[in-house]
């Protein structure tokens, strides 16, 4: 490896500063060990009678130093601090560090390897596995999804039973990979304000059971099928490919009331998120495959096991 | 008397005064003047880009809500640290932070890496209100961010200030600024400073 040093000047400036700093400090140790025996007079007085006397230091302490010295040599020698010698010890913080991912990366394999030579419904149903998977999840996913999984408004509940990138094993480990964005276009001016949104909203409601005023559910219905059955189909359960939610299932990520549905009717989602921002960041990297796979068997476990 | 010998420094003041800066200098100069001269903290990690202007008044409204305070941007070559954070911080990701923002305090958590990890809207939603997300924060909120218009006043003063410190903003950017914090609040600002975070240094599992 080349040295780190712009100019190999610093490499000898630490090196020799250090061993100067070191033989100056023994010279002194030995200069200040030639006051042997009693204490000489400094000649200062105060007081009229109060002199200082210059004691020699204690044995003891002095020999104290003398191992420290010692000490810093052998320390200079086995471990990197002479510019850019890297000691015989050959030890780097780095170099510490690599080897415990590498021990952890040891000791986790075949325990990786195992679950993932595993159906995902086998795993679901291994202990070991999601207690493992449970710890990723609130450590990873907790955040958003909260560590219950249910989310929270603008959060999908995973718990909900509703996909709206599709629900299979390999949807959600997709999802977890890959991270996902969907768009909710502002429909606000193409249904020509708020008495369409409404009429939009009555008819979504409808689709769900929930209350509305029949009156505008059958012109919110015209407009539907004009605007919205491009992404939600003509019978509004969604399209997964493109995360377009069902709107027949009563989950509403957004909230499920009549001023939250006219928000984003209105308003839309996401559909400012430049390229490379994510609704649900991608994983791929930030998790190794293993770690993924285990979550998408906890995630998949949380409605189908 | 013996030259140089311990009476030597108890009874001549200069001696010891001297004797005293030498041994205390010398760790300084050994530890800090090669750090101008080493590639490893004097270069930016590839891909490095100084902070836009939302970015840097981002970054300003970060250090006057004292976010440094609770939040470190340091994450250390441990185990503990990497599994939860991501890779190590390295000094050249640095380059450009006039000051760092290190911290040395975690009663949150680590946002070196926060880049990416969330969706803006989880920000905007967190800095408001963080107990809505994370029922066990001890975050304060932040309500106010999201109401007031980001200070493009001083952007270009500030980015001319950097520039003398060495980071490479050319006369447009500078002269562009004011325009990018146009219309913004100082909750964009801050998220996009956050999403811009310790970005270009990742570790693949």
């Amino acid at each position: 490896m080349m040295s780190d040093f712009t100019s190999n000047f610093w490499n000898l400036y630490i090196a020799i500063a250090t061993v100067v700093a070191l033989v100056f400090t023994a010279w002194i140790l030995l200069a200040a060990g030639k006051d042997k025996g009693k204490a000489s007079d400094t000649t200062h007085v105060w007081d009229g009678d109060l002199t200082e006397l210059n004691h020699p230091l204690p044995n003891w302490w002095r020999w104290l130093f003398w191992v420290l010295l010692i000490f810093s040599a052998g320390y200079l020698i086995y471990y990197p601090g002479l510019g850019s010698f890297k000691g015989i010890g050959n030890w780097s913080s780095t170099g510490q560090f690599d080897k415990e991912m590498a021990a952890l990366e040891a000791q986790t394999r075949p325990m990786y390897e195992r679950f993932m030579a595993m159906g995902v419904e086998e795993l679901a149903a291994n202990r070991q596995a999601m207690g493992t998977a449970e710890r990723i999840f609130q450590n990873t996913c907790a955040r958003c999804h909260g560590s219950d999984a249910r989310g929270f408004i603008g959060f999908p509940n995973l718990r909900s039973g509703a996909w709206n990138w599709g629900g299979d094993p390999a949807d959600i480990e997709q999802s977890i990979a890959e991270g996902r964005t969907g768009i909710m276009l502002p429909m606000g001016d193409a249904l020509g304000g708020e008495p369409g949104i409404k009429a939009v909203v009555a008819y979504m409601r409808s689709l769900s059971g929930l209350d509305h005023e029949e009156g505008l559910m059958t012109q919110g219905e015209a407009l539907f099928e004009e605007n919205c059955v491009a992404c939600h189909g003509m019978d509004a359960k969604g399209m997964k490919d493109i995360g377009a939610p069902d709107l027949t299932d009563n989950v509403w990520v957004e909230g499920g009331t009549e001023r939250a549905m006219m928000k984003i009717v209105e308003f839309g989602h996401n559909s400012d998120l430049a390229d490379g921002d994510f609704a649900m960041p991608p994983h791929k990297g930030v998790l190794s495959k293993g770690q993924m796979y285990l979550l998408t068997a906890y995630v998949w476990g949380l409605t189908s096991k | 008397m013996k030259f140089f010998s311990h009476e030597t420094l108890e009874t001549k003041l200069p001696w010891l005064i001297i004797g005293i800066v030498i041994l205390i200098s010398i760790g300084g100069l050994v530890q800090i003047p090669p750090l101008f001269f080493q590639s490893s903290t004097t270069e930016p990690v590839l891909g490095l880009k100084p902070y836009t202007a939302l970015q840097l008044e981002g970054r300003d409204v970060y250090i006057r809500e004292g976010c440094h305070g609770c939040h470190s941007q340091m994450i250390r070559p441990f185990r503990s640290e990497a599994e939860r954070y991501g890779h190590y911080s390295v000094a050249g990701e640095f380059i450009y932070d006039h000051p760092f923002q290190f911290s040395s305090h975690r009663r949150g958590p680590d946002l070196a890496r926060i880049g990416g990890k969330f969706s803006d809207d989880w920000h905007r939603l967190h800095m408001i209100a963080p107990r809505a997300v994370v029922p066990e924060s001890n975050m304060p909120n932040y309500p106010w961010l999201d109401k007031t218009p980001a200070n493009g006043k001083a952007i270009a003063a500030k980015m001319k200030a950097l520039r003398i410190l060495g980071v490479p903003y050319t006369d447009a950017d500078i002269t562009a600024a004011p325009g990018e914090l146009a219309g913004k609040t100082e909750m964009d600002a801050l998220i996009a400073y956050m999403q811009g975070l310790g970005i270009h240094v990742k570790s693949v599992r």
